[in-house]
């Protein structure tokens, strides 16, 4: 079992190496495409940034609180997005029939998946991100408690394994419809981008929603209630706002069993 | 024991059809059925049969990506079903019709992750790469992206890289489809070179007959999902009932010729052409033409094991 992750974790090292040495022997394309991932991202913020230039408050949150927001979902849907951004192409892999070639190869086709043309472009989402966010923490005055520091790169790990967990639902889908990414990228791209915002500005039903069903909540809106030090709409006892892991295993078994579930079917349909 | 037994082996597809505006109608659809073969281990075994007859499934199968509905069978003692990840290391594939290497890397470094994935140890790798280097002449290509080699170039380089782990067992899905002469009798030295020096167990499905006849010492038919033959090339002629040709070419124009079990089937001006089953000699019959007729000159043609396969399919009966 260790032997079998430990092997994974290289050869997912090894692929993945070998896309960023591919894409650095092209290193003007590879600058160009990383500052224009960093500047496309970058104009979610800047939307953000001209709605406060007419109002002082969002839902309650300032500029800074909601550039915390932000900068917390963006970052782990960018780390996600780092890990196994490609996997999403598993579609289109059955119906052009090479997805065979990775059950021949003596490693798990989930970890070929994820690496396969591992883009390190996408380092521009990420530092974009991490721009904003690290800008948010020097800006916001927050009661500093060894807790609320912790609770930063908790937020980073959790929210980025929940992305992750999501990327893998959305590819593990496709082995029933393979043309199903768009309706993937709502759940992953777009859940995002509703979590850049404050839930105070969503229906509660919304908020419920986005906490039981689709646990994008936990991924920032709860870790930020807490460094925050901000009232939970929902009333939900504290302890929910150091969740996330439960919220993070909760949801990796439901990616794990679906991708099972898919190859199984895939290997019993042949397509 | 055989390096592959297959015994009783069934695949079969739920296929949904539409029918009318809204209805469905759900179609079993037999792949493979019944299938009972092994494979001992160096032998070079021909796969082959028409389209849609069920020879990928098998392949399939074989290799663990697609699951048998019922029946057993191992590979180099392993089932592929259960244990395609460990056997993955042993077996080697090659699918004609797409890559298995990087499209976009240059063959080398496609090479290079191989030896990683499959931790080829560096001895072995080095030498593995001297020998298909030389034989199937990579040395110019290595260092060329995939995308951009030709076809027999890319085929070439997918052989190497289906050995390079020194597999046990490979399988090889059409791998002359779409090359030319030249390099379809290059392929098949180096093929018959690895199959007897390296001991290796091949497994060949084609639709060119050549490659049966050039590299296989056994032949396997299947037609609609069943095995419909199974044995040594010579087996298939004389089970085809194939007939050899003597075609006559007399001194004058005359008679159709009359001898021996022979029929004229064709006659034109002073040349005839006769045919006779392929398990008899042709020297009595030709003695007996000899003797009664005035013979400019004799050829004798034999069957093509195009015809005899051609034959076979026509006579399994067709359903549906």
């Amino acid at each position: 079992m260790v032997d079998a992750a430990r092997s994974d974790l290289r050869a997912y090292a090894v692929l993945a190496w070998m896309w960023i040495r591919v894409s650095l022997t092209y290193r003007t394309s590879f600058a160009i495409m990383t500052i224009g991932q960093f500047l496309i991202t970058g104009l979610d913020f800047v939307a953000i940034l001209v709605m406060f230039s007419n109002v002082d408050s969002l839902g309650g949150f300032s500029l800074a609180e909601i550039a915390f927001l932000y900068g917390g979902s963006a970052l782990c849907l960018g780390c996600a997005d780092l890990v196994l951004g490609n996997i999403e192409r598993l579609g289109q892999r059955i119906r052009m029939g090479t997805f065979d070639v990775m059950l021949v190869r003596p490693v798990s086709a989930y970890i070929q998946m994820c690496a396969d043309q591992f883009a390190l472009r996408r380092l521009g989402r990420i530092t974009q991100a991490g721009v904003v966010f690290a800008w948010a923490i020097v800006a916001l005055d927050i009661d500093w408690t060894w807790a609320r520091v912790a609770m930063i790169p908790y937020l980073v790990v959790f929210g980025t394994v929940i992305f992750l967990a999501l990327f893998t639902i959305g590819a593990a889908v496709q082995f029933w419809t393979s043309d199903a990414s768009e309706l993937a990228n709502a759940f992953t791209y777009g859940g995002s981008t509703l979590a850049e915002y404050p839930m105070t500005i969503y229906p509660l039903e919304a908020v419920k929603a986005l906490t039981f069903v689709l646990p994008l909540t936990f991924v920032n809106w709860y870790p930020s209630l807490f460094i925050l030090d901000k009232p939970d709409p929902l009333g939900l006892p504290s302890a929910v706002q150091f969740a996330a892991p439960v919220a993070a295993a909760v949801l990796s078994l439901a990616a794990a069993t679906c991708w099972r579930a898919g190859i199984r079917r895939y290997r019993s349909t042949g397509s | 024991m055989s390096v592959i037994e297959v015994q009783g082996v069934s695949r079969s597809f739920v296929v949904r059809r539409k029918v009318g505006w809204l209805g469905r109608e759900r179609e079993t659809v037999h792949a493979v059925r019944d299938l009972h073969f092994g494979v001992e281990r160096g032998e070079m075994v021909g796969y082959i049969g028409p389209n849609g007859a069920g020879k990928s499934t098998t392949i399939k199968m074989l290799t663990g990506i697609l699951v048998p509905t019922s029946g057993r069978l191992t590979v180099a003692g392993m089932v592929p079903s259960t244990q395609r990840t460990a056997l993955a290391r042993r077996i080697g594939v090659v699918f004609g019709q797409r890559t298995t290497l990087w499209w976009d890397l240059p063959l080398r470094d496609s090479f290079d992750l191989l030896r990683r994935i499959y931790r080829i140890p560096d001895a072995r790798y080095r030498a593995n790469m001297a020998t298909f280097t030389e034989l199937l002449d990579l040395a110019e290509i290595l260092d060329t992206p995939v995308r951009q080699l030709s076809l027999g170039q890319r085929m070439r380089g997918d052989i190497a890289a289906a050995l390079l782990h020194d597999p046990e067992v490979v399988y090889l899905d059409e791998p002359t489809i779409g090359l030319d002469v030249i390099s379809k009798s290059s392929l098949r030295d180096f093929l018959r070179e690895t199959n007897r020096e390296r001991g290796v167990t091949i497994l060949l499905t084609t639709h060119d007959l050549v490659d049966i006849e050039q590299l296989c010492s056994r032949v396997m038919v299947i037609d609609k999902g069943s095995l419909v033959f199974d044995g040594s090339l010579d087996g298939l002629h004389a089970l085809g009932d194939a007939r050899r040709t003597l075609v006559v070419d007399l001194v004058e124009p005359g008679e159709p010729i009359r001898s021996l079990g022979a029929d004229t089937v064709k006659v034109e001006g002073p040349r005839q052409w006769l045919t006779f089953a392929a398990d008899t000699s042709a020297a009595p019959l030709v003695a007996d033409i000899a003797r009664r007729y005035q013979v400019a000159d004799l050829s004798i043609l034999e069957p093509s094991i195009e015809d005899v396969i051609k034959q076979m399919y026509t006579r399994t009966p067709r359903e549906g």
